[in-house]
């Protein structure tokens, strides 16, 4: 039986089935427990689980990371809460020289089965300290996965495969999304890392995106119907490891690509989609790719900068338009 | 030395509650009688914290009226806290806090209109509307932001400073950050070498109870903040900030020694802030009392007490000067009403110095 909740309310009921089910998992951050959550993600955990187990600390995410690190490599599953993953730059040492090294560095004989998760990306116009994707960044690097849900669905069985997974996974959510709703079954499920979802099935043109751009992708989809253009939308779930398979399936289909990505365009998951798609997919391409990124700029405070810098369902369609020449 | 020997005397016990509080502030107020202020101190401390509350208090207003976005931080109740150091620094001396940084620009000179245009994401504003609230600049009064990172600019405040000294100029940098922000790493660091290299910073704890919902004792054992900095052996020092003449003796001390070549001070302001941490926040995590009480303390309330004491003005004068503090409000919210939003050609604007950086563009 499905009902219909929040993407918060996805990820909480993840976190404490498998806390349930497994005492070594705990969660820790800032805000997390008395609070309930900056974004009331954690709600009422702290009453069910008790202060051992929902942990409230300072805002000292590189301490925080760090013990969540040690924690891992010695026995236990964290899952540490980054009020937004524009503080986990803070903290990104103990991320990366510790978290995604432990396994290579002591051949093999530390793991650091870990999540970081918390929100990514633009949230209204909090200027540009506040309004960072770093998917990109974190996907950069061996040692790690890097998972972004788009609707309350995949939040939920992802996060449950985040944290009984091994390996460190950075799992990032959206301040915009935390209220979306979406059927969501009663009945347990776990969605593998890695493997993108077709989210909806088209031939003239693939368009590839993940997270919170989703909606955009989603909408531009429709758009194009209303002009008799049958349009795929690949859900890649997850950015490390990437889909390539999926991608390239569909392209071979669709002979059209678009991604649309929040993140900035140098070196982002829609350059890596694209060098993947030319070399593997070269002969079945009928228009050079094209992708929607944010303009290579910090994002300001002022809505008509936010609006000529964002992805958008506009600049999506003119995307779109450009790989079908019309 | 004097003041190294105070600080050796530091109270042990842990100040824990309200009622502790309390008693302390009134003994404060006893001793505190002996002020030996000018009219004029007075005058400008009133002026500029009544500028800062009712300003801030219309912010709120337009903020609810959706005005205002984002994220926005009023400092009401902690007004002293910018009032007292400003009257105690000196133009050429430097400024830089967090995200709450409403009150120093106010009490600095900036202009209201500026600042409001700046929280209406105006391109009138300080930042060109690019900042908003949490990202005040003001390069003309030395006000050197606003940053959203907490602790963030605490290395900058002792970089900005390490300038100072480099060239000599005798100007100091202030340097504020929220008790929340003392938990934070690069503060160790930063502290550590502002010490190691006597760099004229003012290290400005503002004690304001809480970060977010976690209250001081919740994050930390060392609830006596100043005393982290002596682990550098930082001359440091506790403020009642509620009374603007401590906050002004305190920064007055600190800037000497630090123009005097030896090094930083760390002051812990002891405030409140009357508000919610920002304009989403239920404040479940303290009681309508503690508010009260505090508000019993106000900062404003005591200076116009001793002004009317004092005889400095009139209760007509100072209605006169709220009057004319009501107008340069009023006055922002329409300069920033009617000011434009940026152009979105200006979106490639001020990132680099380099006017032709090439882009990424596709
Ligand atoms: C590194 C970092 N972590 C978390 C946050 C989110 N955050 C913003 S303000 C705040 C509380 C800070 O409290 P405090 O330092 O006491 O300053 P106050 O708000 O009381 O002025 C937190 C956790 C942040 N901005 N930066
Ligand atoms: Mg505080």
């Amino acid at each position: 039986m499905a009902r219909e909740i929040e993407f918060r309310e996805a990820l909480r009921e993840a976190m404490r089935e498998e806390m349930t089910r497994d005492s070594r998992v705990f969660l820790m951050g800032e805000e997390v427990a008395q609070y309930d959550g900056a974004y009331k993600v954690s709600k009422g955990l702290l009453a069910e689980f008790g202060e051992k187990r929902i942990i409230d600390t300072p805002i000292a995410e590189l301490g925080f990371a760090g013990i969540g690190v040690g924690a891992a490599m010695n026995g236990l599953r964290p899952i540490i809460e980054f009020m937004t993953f524009n503080f986990s730059l803070v903290a990104i040492d103990q991320v990366i020289n510790s978290a995604a090294k432990m396994m290579s560095m002591s051949g093999g004989q530390y793991s650091v089965p870990i999540v970081f998760r918390g929100p990514t990306g633009n949230a209204g116009m909090l200027s540009s300290q506040h309004s960072q994707n770093f998917e990109n960044w974190f996907a950069n690097t061996s040692g790690l996965k890097v998972v972004v849900p788009s609707n309350p669905y995949d939040a939920k069985g992802l996060l449950k495969t985040a944290i009984r997974d091994e390996d460190p996974v950075i799992f990032m959510e959206s301040e915009l999304m935390y209220g979306d709703k979406g059927e969501v079954p009663e009945e347990e499920y776990l969605i593998p890392i890695g493997v993108a979802d077709i989210k909806r099935a088209g031939t003239d043109i693939t368009i590839v995106s993940f997270g919170k751009m989703m909606k955009t992708a989603l909408t531009a989809a429709d758009e194009l119907a209303k002009e008799g253009i049958s349009a795929e939308v690949i859900d890649l779930r997850s950015v490390r490891p990437i889909d390539y398979q999926a991608i390239v399936n569909s392209v071979k289909k669709t002979n059209r690509l678009v991604v649309v990505e929040e993140a900035w365009p140098l070196a982002a998951i829609s350059s890596e989609i694209t060098y993947h798609v030319q070399k593997y997919a070269f002969d079945y391409l009928d228009a050079p790719v094209h992708r929607v990124n944010s303009l290579d700029l910090p994002l300001p405070y002022a809505p008509t900068l936010i609006e000529a810098i964002l992805p958008n369902v506009k600049r999506t369609l003119e995307a779109a338009k450009a790989v079908l020449y019309k | 030395m004097g003041m190294l020997a105070f600080f050796k005397k530091k109270a042990i016990f842990a100040q824990k509650n309200i009622s502790n509080i309390m008693a302390k502030t009134e003994k404060k107020k006893a001793k505190n009688d002996g002020y030996d202020f000018s009219k004029t101190d007075y005058m400008f401390w009133y002026e500029t914290m009544l500028l800062q509350r009712r300003f801030e208090e219309k912010a709120g207003q337009m903020y609810h009226k959706q005005k205002i976005r984002g994220f926005c931080h009023l400092y009401i109740g902690q007004e002293a806290s910018a009032s007292g150091a400003v009257s105690a620094l000196r133009k050429g001396d430097k400024w830089i806090t967090a995200y709450r940084d409403h009150g120093q620009p106010l009490a600095l000179g900036t202009s209201p209109n500026a600042l409001m245009a700046e929280l209406y994401a105006k391109s009138t504003g300080v930042s060109k509307g690019k900042g908003g609230s949490m990202h005040l600049f003001d390069k003309e009064v030395g006000f050197m932001g606003g940053h959203g990172i907490v602790g963030g600019q605490v290395p900058l405040g002792a970089g900005i400073a390490f300038a100072e000294k480099y060239q000599g100029t005798g100007n100091v940098c202030i340097c504020y950050m929220g008790d929340g922000a003392v938990r934070q790493g690069a503060l160790h660091e930063a502290f550590n070498m502002a010490m190691l290299w006597k760099l004229p910073v003012i290290f400005v704890i503002e004690n304001n109870g809480y970060a977010m919902g976690t209250s001081v004792e919740r994050t930390s054992n060392v609830t006596e903040l100043y005393t982290l900095g002596e682990s550098y052996d930082m001359p440091s020092e506790k403020v009642d900030a509620m009374k603007v003449e401590e906050v002004h003796l305190a920064v007055s001390r600190a800037a000497e020694r630090a123009r005097a070549d030896e090094g930083p001070t760390l002051l812990e302001f002891r405030t409140y802030r009357y508000r919610g941490h920002s304009m989403s926040d239920a404040a479940k995590y303290r009681t309508k009392d503690e508010v009260e009480h505090y508000k019993t303390l106000d900062s404003i309330e005591s200076v116009k007490n001793t002004i009317l004491e004092k005889k400095y003005a009139t209760e007509a004068d100072l209605e006169a000067l709220e009057a004319k503090i009501m107008q340069i409000v009023e006055e922002s919210v329409e300069f920033a009403e009617n000011s434009p939003y940026p152009d979105p050609s200006e979106a490639y604007k001020d990132v680099y110095v380099q006017a032709d950086y090439p882009y990424t563009t596709d």
